[in-house]
Parts: C-alpha cells; sequence; structure tokens
C-alpha cells in the first residue's frame, strides 16, 4: 500500500512502516524546504496529540512515528494535511541565534592544520570563516544532541578522516564535506576536528536535554584557552 | 527493598516500555528489546505493563534478595535455579528472604525479562526508566549492571494470574520468521531486489546488538547508486548500506540515517526481533500495512484476554 497524495505543492505522504508516517518535501538541502519541514513540524508540536510518539525532521522530510492501535495512516495523513495548510502561511518568527563559544587551539583542533592546507588559508583566516556565518539546525540525528548544520563556506569544505578515530572527546568541533558540527559526547569519529567548545551540548538531566533544537539558527565565536579553561571549569565537564 | 547483583551476566540493563517525544532531538527510545515478553513478565507479578524490569543477554545474571519478593521471568529459555532447583519461565513465583536467583545461560532466544513485583525504583530520564547504553544515561546510573550494584524495588501489586496458560506459549516462541512491510525508499529497489530479499534465509551476523541486526546472505543493491537525503529512521527499519547486506534498525539505532529502506519489520513482530541472536536463520515475508494491523490488534487482544485487562 502506498498512500501518495498532493499537500500544496510537491509534498509526498508515504508508509515508512506500520506505525509512520514519512512526508516529503523535496529532495534537495534548502533552507526553503527546511522552513516547510519545521513549519509542520513546530504545527505537530503544538498539537501535542498523545497518539503520536516521535517526529523525526530530516533535511527535507518529517518522520512521524504512531501509535498503531490508536490512529491509521489514511487519518494521520488527513491530519497532515490540515496541518501542513494551517502551518503553511505561518512565517516563523523566531529569530533565535544561539552562540556556541569555540577554542580554535591546535591541540583541540587536530586537523586544523591540515583544513588550512586543503584550503590554502591561514589558521586565523580559518577561524573567521568558520565563525562568520549564521549556521542553520536543519535536524538532529546521528546521537543525542548532533546536529546537522547548513552554512559551512564552500572554501572550508574538506574530505572526512580516510580512518575514522576511535575517540573524540566531547564539544569537538569539526568539518566533514560540506559539513559541519559538534560532537556531543566521546564517541569514535571520522570528521576532521579544528577546534573544541566548553559547552555542554547534551544534558540528559536538563531541560530540553540539547543546547540545540531544529530550526534553530547559530554561530561559533572564537574564544581563546584561557577563556575555554574558565567557562569549562563554570559548567560541568562534557560528558564523559 | 533491595536486590543485590552478584553477577550482571553478559549484558544486563534497565529497561521499559522507551523514551518518547525526543527523536527530533537525536534520542532514540531504547526500551525493551522483546517489548511483548517484557509486559507479559510484569503482568505475571502484578505490575502495570509498562513499569521497569530487567533485560538480560544471551546469559542471565545472579541476584541476591534481600526480602522475599514474588518475581516472574519470561522470553528467552533460560536456565534459572535458586539453589539446586529450576525455577520455572512465565510463571509468578515466591522467592523467601535472602534467596539467590541465579540465571543461566539462553538456549533459545536472546533476551529473558525479569520483572519483580514493585517494579525497580529507577529515577526517571526524559520521563524513561530505560538504559540508553551508548549515550550513558537512563536505568541505573545509564550503564548495563556490574557486580555489586544494588538495586531498589518498591512495594506494591497484586497477582492476576499466576503463570501463561501453556497452550498460549507458542505465540512466543522464537519464530525464525518476519513480517514486513515495504518500506519509504521502496522505489529504488528493482523486483528481482524484493524476490531476493523475501525468498531466501539471513544470518543475523555476530554484529548484531540493541542498535541494529546485521543481516549475511544475498546482496540486494538499488537500482543505481544515488544519495539519499538524510531522513527519519522508523523502529524495524531495514536498511540497505553499499555493500547490499540488510541491517534492521532496532531499539537503540540512530533516529536518522541516510541509507534507503526497503522494508520495516512490522510492530507486531518487534518482539521477535529481540529474541534473534547470532547465528540464527531468519526469513522475510511481506504483509501489508492493514495485515500488520490486523496482526496487531490480534496480539493485544490476545494480551488482554490472558490478563483480563
Amino acid at each position: 500500500m502506498q498512500i501518495s497524495r498532493g499537500v500544496g505543492n510537491l509534498v509526498k505522504i508515504v508508509p515508512a512502516s506500520d506505525s509512520s508516517l514519512l512526508v516529503v518535501f523535496g529532495n534537495a538541502i534548502s533552507p526553503a524546504l527546511h522552513q516547510r519541514v519545521m513549519s509542520l513540524f513546530h504545527a505537530f508540536q503544538s498539537w501535542q496529540d498523545p497518539r503520536i510518539r516521535n517526529l523525526h525532521p530530516g533535511y527535507a522530510s518529517l518522520l512521524i512515528d504512531f501509535d498503531p492501535l490508536r490512529l491509521t495512516h489514511d487519518e494521520l495523513s488527513s491530519i497532515v494535511q490540515q496541518l501542513a495548510v494551517a502551518s503553511d502561511s505561518v512565517v516563523d518568527t523566531r529569530a533565535n541565534v544561539v552562540t556556541i563559544p569555540v577554542c580554535y587551539d591546535i591541540e583541540f583542533g587536530s586537523d586544523l592544520l591540515d583544513v588550512a592546507q586543503h584550503a590554502g588559508l591561514s589558521l586565523d583566516e580559518v577561524v573567521r570563516q568558520h565563525s562568520s556565518p549564521t549556521y542553520l539546525v536543519y535536524f538532529l540525528g546521528f546521537s543525542p544532541g548532533f546536529v546537522y548544520l547548513g552554512g559551512l563556506p564552500e572554501v572550508l569544505h574538506a574530505p572526512r578522516l580516510a580512518t575514522p578515530r576511535p575517540s573524540i572527546a566531547g564539544g569537538s568541533v569539526g568539518i566533514a564535506g560540506s559539513q559541519t558540527g559538534i560532537y556531543p559526547v566521546d564517541s569514535p569519529g571520522g570528521w576532521r576536528l579544528i577546534g573544541r567548545t566548553p559547552v555542554r551540548m547534551f544534558d540528559p538531566e536538563a531541560t530540553p536535554p540539547t543546547r540545540l533544537q531544529p530550526g534553530d539558527r547559530m554561530k561559533f565565536s572564537p574564544i581563546d584557552r584561557a577563556t575555554f579553561e574558565d567557562m569549562q571549569r563554570a559548567a560541568e565537564a562534557p560528558l564523559r | 527493598m533491595t536486590i543485590r547483583v552478584a553477577k550482571p551476566g553478559f549484558f544486563t540493563t534497565v529497561q521499559d516500555l522507551g523514551r518518547y517525544g525526543y527523536a527530533h532531538l537525536g534520542i532514540s527510545p531504547a526500551g525493551a528489546a522483546d517489548p511483548l515478553s517484557f509486559r507479559i513478565a510484569n503482568l505475571l507479578v502484578g505490575n502495570d505493563e509498562s513499569v521497569p524490569a530487567l533485560e538480560m543477554t544471551l546469559l542471565g545474571a545472579t541476584l541476591e534478595f534481600e526480602e522475599s519478593a514474588i518475581v516472574a521471568l519470561t522470553g528467552a529459555t533460560c536456565e534459572c535455579k535458586l539453589g539446586s532447583a529450576s525455577v520455572p519461565a512465565n510463571t509468578a513465583f515466591d522467592l523467601p528472604a535472602g534467596a539467590v536467583l541465579q540465571c543461566g545461560s539462553m538456549t533459545s532466544g536472546a533476551r529473558c525479562y525479569l520483572a519483580v513485583q514493585g517494579g525497580f525504583h529507577i529515577p526517571l530520564v526524559m520521563g524513561s526508566a530505560s538504559t540508553f547504553v551508548p549515550g550513558h544515561f537512563g536505568g541505573f546510573k545509564g550503564r548495563r549492571l556490574q557486580s555489586g550494584d544494588v538495586l531498589q524495588v518498591r512495594q506494591h501489586g497484586a497477582l492476576r494470574i499466576r503463570s501463561l496458560p501453556t497452550d498460549s506459549l507458542d505465540r512466543l516462541c522464537a519464530a525464525r520468521l518476519l513480517r514486513v512491510t515495504k518500506g519509504p525508499q521502496q522505489d529504488w529497489f528493482a523486483p528481482e531486489a524484493f524476490e531476493k530479499l523475501f525468498s531466501t534465509a539471513y544470518i543475523v551476523s555476530e554484529q548484531s546488538d540493541r542498535t541494529g541486526l546485521r543481516l549475511k546472505g544475498e546482496v540486494v543493491r538499488p537500482r543505481e547508486h544515488s544519495e539519499l537525503l538524510t531522513d527519519g529512521i522508523p523502529l524495524g527499519a531495514i536498511q540497505v548500506p553499499q555493500d547490499g547486506q540488510p541491517i534492521i534498525l532496532f531499539v537503540d539505532q540512530q533516529t536518522t540515517g541516510g541509507y534507503p529502506k526497503i522494508a520495516n519489520v512490522i510492530a507486531a513482530d518487534v518482539h521477535r526481533v529481540g529474541q534473534l541472536r547470532p547465528p540464527d536463520e531468519v526469513g522475510l515475508v511481506e504483509v501489508s500495512i492493514a495485515e500488520a494491523a490486523q496482526a496487531l490488534g490480534e496480539q493485544e487482544r490476545w494480551l488482554r484476554e490472558i490478563f483480563a485487562l
């Protein structure tokens, strides 16, 4: 069975499983498509339907996980269409820009020199380029608190490491291809590391548990080593 | 009342029915890998079906009970002993104060559940007692149990029935067949790929755990190599990475991913996934969404009837 129905333009609604529905808005990474994902996501968050268990925004889609004993794909599909029509006209006015301080110290940024060489830039210029844009948080995934950011300047695009590191410290900031992001907790990984934030990106006891939410805008702000140490002492140590 | 862990077994964690509402922050539900056996264990001892209980994997734990308790073991077939006496499965039984319950190797199935009347007293993290080991949070200190851990038990509950009717056990025995619906990227695969997927047996590989089960068998590949924009992953999604060997994504899975999903295990069969172990053989069979809904409805009616819920 495959429901495929238009909502506004270019929307496809397909069952992803017997307990989830995938709403696809398009097939590109673009702020405009993402805005539509976020509109529907926020509409469902406000809707607060106990039959809906989880919402998974992606680059251009929203996966809705529901309780199949209490809701059917057809019923949910109708709700999606109502909410999509109602929310498409809503402009997101939350100009929330979160600043994440980063120490671009060579000790934290083990691959800073490689990235600079790859880009043909000085270290200072890499830092300037990385900390100048306002990034868009497309969604979180991979691990708790891991953000998928859009907006990395093209000059900084760099291939991921051929061999991933077995362990990367939580708070590490890295680059992989056209993406940049922050490892929220200690984990293995293949991104090229350029710095580290003293901010705890994920704290299971906090409300909300992650520093960034889907749809947020964020900036990296360079700090020196002394400021990093002060901030890290002030906050709790990142999750080990 | 407390229970002390004398030996933790291979991989024992505190679970409940999962942590929902946080997928958009990258947080997967975790929870019991075999939710049906988990619920039955709780119901047998008179608990609410969702209170925290222990999930033991492949080799069970040895537990010391400070006070008398009523417990039930469900799920995988596991040799459990109280001194020299065998302990029956799928039955609520009384343990005297000071009892040492030894749960041994699982001979069939992968996971055994131990519920205690009253339920384990575990602080909730994001609304759930489930342990999410990859993220080091939830359950007992965010990790699997170790020797010397002391678990608190609440004291409540009244028995409904003591044991499962024997004729109902067939439904729970390890079935090596998973019913699946076609996945959101089904168009990426040619009919021949589905023929292979549905007609051959796959082996559950050693690299399988609560995050996912890697299957070894016939290679299934998308028609052409193209990049999938990362999207959300439902529980039980069967994704196909570049090597063409399917992976069933499970309770501790990533919330998003970039590989095409060819099929998805139905909700009524998630409990079967939780009982698969290497090198079990497993077959996949296609059903419609309507058939999947019917199977789940039947399963729920069956459970409600037994426990008069």
